[in-house]
């Protein structure tokens, strides 16, 4: 169950989750963007600091740390390539300059999960598909959304069921070579596919029941209209993307040590 | 008047030699509670299907015979025509909601129609608060007891407001206490508003008291059908393999022993027990 | 024998399903186990095969500590039939479905052979030995998975839920089956909240409760308790029923069944007409 656990949204409220998903989105965008445009150090940094402010005020610190945590690997892998790459690109020798390029590259790959995640984890699936069909996508896709996500913790328990059905029958999943490993997981997949092919018709035929294609022009019980909050989100994004826009072309920034250096 | 009338309803499932149900000729009155029972693959769930015209515009096969629902021939008609003046409540409430949110999926119906917001927002509150699951609007269908879920099924149907609901088998997964509050729930749908009821189900133990009419069906066929009171006095109910409630047995029995019990044949424990109660009075 | 000491269940989500149950299940015996859903009904069972694991308190089949051994291991001795059988089901032919088992605890082909025949018999399922059980109707493929369990002869056979969606006849079926069992000396237990089977069957019937076993006893005495009955949200059968809203004419107390309801009121309507 683990395993889906993440995937399952649970209701929060607070100021961050009651934001716009679209604005949530183009704001996760920009932040991308200026991530990709920086390659120092400094810029990076402080794009990773100003979106701590939102996951305090969303109150998903845990969760939030856990997405940090399942990165960490893939950040790892990146700063050793990058810093193995440079080493032998500066013929074999540390030097600062090298170290921080492969720190910066690092934490650019850290700052985009980290507005990510922030996304998904403040944004219920209810609201993302809202968002999704207010964007003029065709319902049927939004409704696909949305339906799978609902399914998923149905899928994952029936999963669990199966696999406790067969192990009661003998099915040892661990036995054998990985050729036979993979055998052994037959037992649980047709009955999961099978299931969920009935399940797919029983939910075609409730849909159907209830008036489902009745006319072109559906309506929705849910509207998502600005709140100050999301003027607010729209003003910190245009503020970010001006300024960073505006450093880019008119600054040039300083590497970290050379800062460091200046210092003293 | 008629609110659901067959003649001579004959279906085929595609690919299907035998037909499903043979020759079914019923009348459903405006207003009635009737309950269909029958052994398992004895029809029932394919007649709910032609009730609101799954059979045949969703499972095509072959249909011939006459129907006529809510004044509209559904073999002439699209579902979705039909969907509000029927709803259907089906068996796994697992498979029947859809949305992330309980009063999404009580809107479901009233956004695929169209209706404006305003107009849909109270129509699914009064919906909510008919099957006593206001509280829990917000809460995600994962989260509920399948009792709970089945409420949402019924309250998702009465947001349509049909003036005939079809549940097949709602509470078949429920524990009994969850039955009979779902059935409770029905019944007040009935009384209070007016609303036709037909439901499907086994266990007449937990319903025949709710029903005016039973509709007992075997191998396709309609067998019996008629009055609640009047099909549990015949012996028949019981040989075809219909589980009569135990009460109704109880008196069937003790009638055969020359025991001298009133007429009118018992169909809760509280009924019985008032007939045995005179009976050992009168010795 | 399965003895369950004083255990305690946790699940990851941390929901506390069991709070300290204690009890010893003998061998041939037929143990019902009833309570509303999410009472803990499944959870317990799901201990005696090894599925769960206490989080406090040990679990013993046969002597044997069910922490130390696998759920294969145990399985050769506890057969688990679960409430869907569209949940095992997988194989082509209702042959190799009753095999699978079989094949994985490493019987001789010979002896599968023998084995598949006889739980073929056992259920009524012989004609259909090569049709693929999805073909099959829903009470069919219930008989499929039961057999498919029987086929390695348990000492142990725990049933959940049986009774859900079967119509009079099949549940009639069923409580013969069990009957057999009964007679055999196989310890059978099943999980239900179906009071009317219970009551025709008449086990020795566990309730439970939010966690916990609030009553343990013969079903005629059990299924007479109104005040226990209510705490576990379970209605009194409707035989017992009638015969508790009689009390007051010295009716005997304890009887769930129709046929020994019969007796007891033509006895009394004998006495008094004499």
């Amino acid at each position: 169950m683990s395993v889906f656990d993440g995937l399952k949204f649970r209701k929060v409220y607070s100021p961050i989750h009651n934001l716009d998903p679209r604005i949530k989105f183009v704001y996760v965008c920009a932040i991308f963007v200026v991530a990709i445009i920086f390659w120092e150090l400094l810029p990076l940094i402080i794009l990773f600091v100003i979106q701590i402010p939102f996951v305090l005020l969303a109150g998903v610190k845990r969760q939030w740390l856990r997405s940090m945590r399942g990165a960490a690997l893939l950040a790892t892998i990146i700063f050793l390539t990058n810093f193995i790459a440079t080493f032998i690109g500066a013929g074999y020798t540390v030097t600062a300059r090298n170290l921080e390029n492969a720190i910066a590259m690092t934490l650019r790959f850290i700052v985009l999960v980290e507005s990510f995640s922030i996304f998904f984890l403040t944004t219920s699936p209810d609201h993302l598909g809202l968002a999704l069909e207010q964007t003029h996508i065709p319902y049927e896709f939004c409704f696909a959304f949305t339906t799978a996500v609902r399914f998923v913790p149905v899928l994952a328990e029936e999963a669990q069921t199966i696999m406790d059905a067969q192990k009661a029958r003998g099915l040892e999943l661990e036995r054998g070579n990985f050729l036979k490993r993979i055998r052994n997981y037959i037992p649980i997949l047709i009955p999961l596919i099978v299931s969920a092919i009935r399940r797919s018709l029983e939910l075609a035929e409730a849909m159907e029941s209830r008036a489902w294609g009745a006319t072109k022009k559906r309506t929705n019980l849910y509207v998502l209209k600005m709140h100050r909050g999301d003027s607010v989100l729209v003003a910190i994004t245009i503020g970010i993307l001006a300024t960073a826009i505006y450093v880019y072309l008119f600054f040039k920034v300083p590497s970290l040590n050379e800062l460091i250096g200046s210092l003293f | 008047m008629a609110i659901i009338e067959t003649k001579n309803l004959t279906y085929t499932y595609p690919s299907v030699t035998k037909p499903s149900i043979i020759d079914v000729s019923i009348k459903i009155e405006k207003g009635e509670f009737t309950l269909i029972t029958g052994p398992s693959g004895c029809g029932k769930t394919t007649l709910c299907r032609c009730f609101n015209g799954l059979i045949p515009h969703f499972y095509q096969g072959e249909l011939k015979g006459e129907i006529v629902v809510a004044e509209i021939n559904p073999i002439e008609h699209p579902i979705y025509e039909l969907a509000t003046h029927v709803g259907l409540v089906f068996q796994n409430p697992d498979n029947q909601l859809f949305a992330l949110s309980v009063e999404k999926d009580v809107a479901f119906g009233l956004e695929n129609l169209g209706v404006p917001r305003e107009k849909m927002r109270e129509r699914v509150d009064s919906a909510l608060n008919l099957t006593g699951i206001f509280d829990l609007r917000e809460r995600a269908p994962h989260e509920l007891s399948g009792g709970q879920q089945q409420r949402v099924a019924i309250a998702s149907v009465l947001a349509m407001q049909p003036e005939l609901i079809i549940l097949d088998e709602p509470t078949s997964f429920l524990d009994p206490l969850s039955a009979k509050n779902i059935f409770e729930v029905i019944y007040e749908l009935n009384r209070k508003l007016g609303i036709t009821v037909v439901l499907v189900e086994h266990r007449l133990d937990l319903i025949a008291r709710y029903a005016d009419h039973i509709i007992i069906m075997d191998e396709g066929k309609v067998v019996l059908n008629g009055e609640t009171r009047e099909i549990l006095r015949s012996e028949e109910a019981r040989l075809i393999g219909v589980g009569v409630p135990k009460a109704t047995h109880l008196y069937q029995i003790l009638r055969k022993d020359g025991v001298k019990l009133a007429d009118t044949i018992p169909l809760t424990s509280d009924e019985m027990a008032k007939l045995l109660r005179e009976a050992l009075k009168a010795q | 024998m399965i003895v369950v000491e004083d255990v305690y269940f946790t699940y990851p989500n941390s929901v506390e399903a069991l709070k300290g149950v204690s009890l010893t299940i003998r061998n041939g015996e037929f143990v019902a186990i009833m309570g509303q859903n999410g009472a803990g009904k499944t959870t317990l069972v799901k201990h005696f095969n090894g599925l769960l694991k206490p989080t406090k308190g040990k679990v013993l089949v046969d002597e044997v500590e069910t922490t130390k051994v696998s759920v294969a291991t145990l399985s050769r001795n506890v057969g688990f039939v679960f409430q869907n059988p569209d949940h095992q089901l997988f194989s082509e032919t209702v042959e190799d479905e009753i095999a699978f088992a079989l094949r994985n605890f490493r019987f001789k082909e010979s002896i599968i052979k023998r084995r598949v025949t006889w739980a073929l018999n056992l259920l009524g399922l012989t004609q259909y030995r090569k049709t693929s059980p999805f073909m099959l109707s829903g009470g069919e493929r219930k008989r499929v998975a039961l057999a498919s369990v029987l086929a390695w002869n348990p000492k142990i056979l725990i049933l959940d839920e049986p009774t859900i969606g079967q119509d009079y006849q099949q549940k009639e079926k069923l409580r013969q089956f069990i009957l057999q069992m009964k007679t055999q000396k196989k310890t059978t237990i099943i999980v239900t909240h179906d009071v009317e089977f219970v009551a025709e069957c008449s086990p020795r019937v566990l309730l439970m409760q939010n966690g916990r076993i609030i009553a343990d006893g013969e079903a005629r005495k059990i299924l007479t308790e109104p005040e226990i009955l209510r705490q576990a949200s379970i209605v009194p059968p409707q035989v017992a029923q009638i015969f508790l809203q009689l009390a007051d004419l010295e009716i005997p107390r304890n009887v769930i069944d129709v046929y020994e309801a019969r007796e007891k009121l033509l006895n009394m309507l004998e006495r008094r007409g004499k």
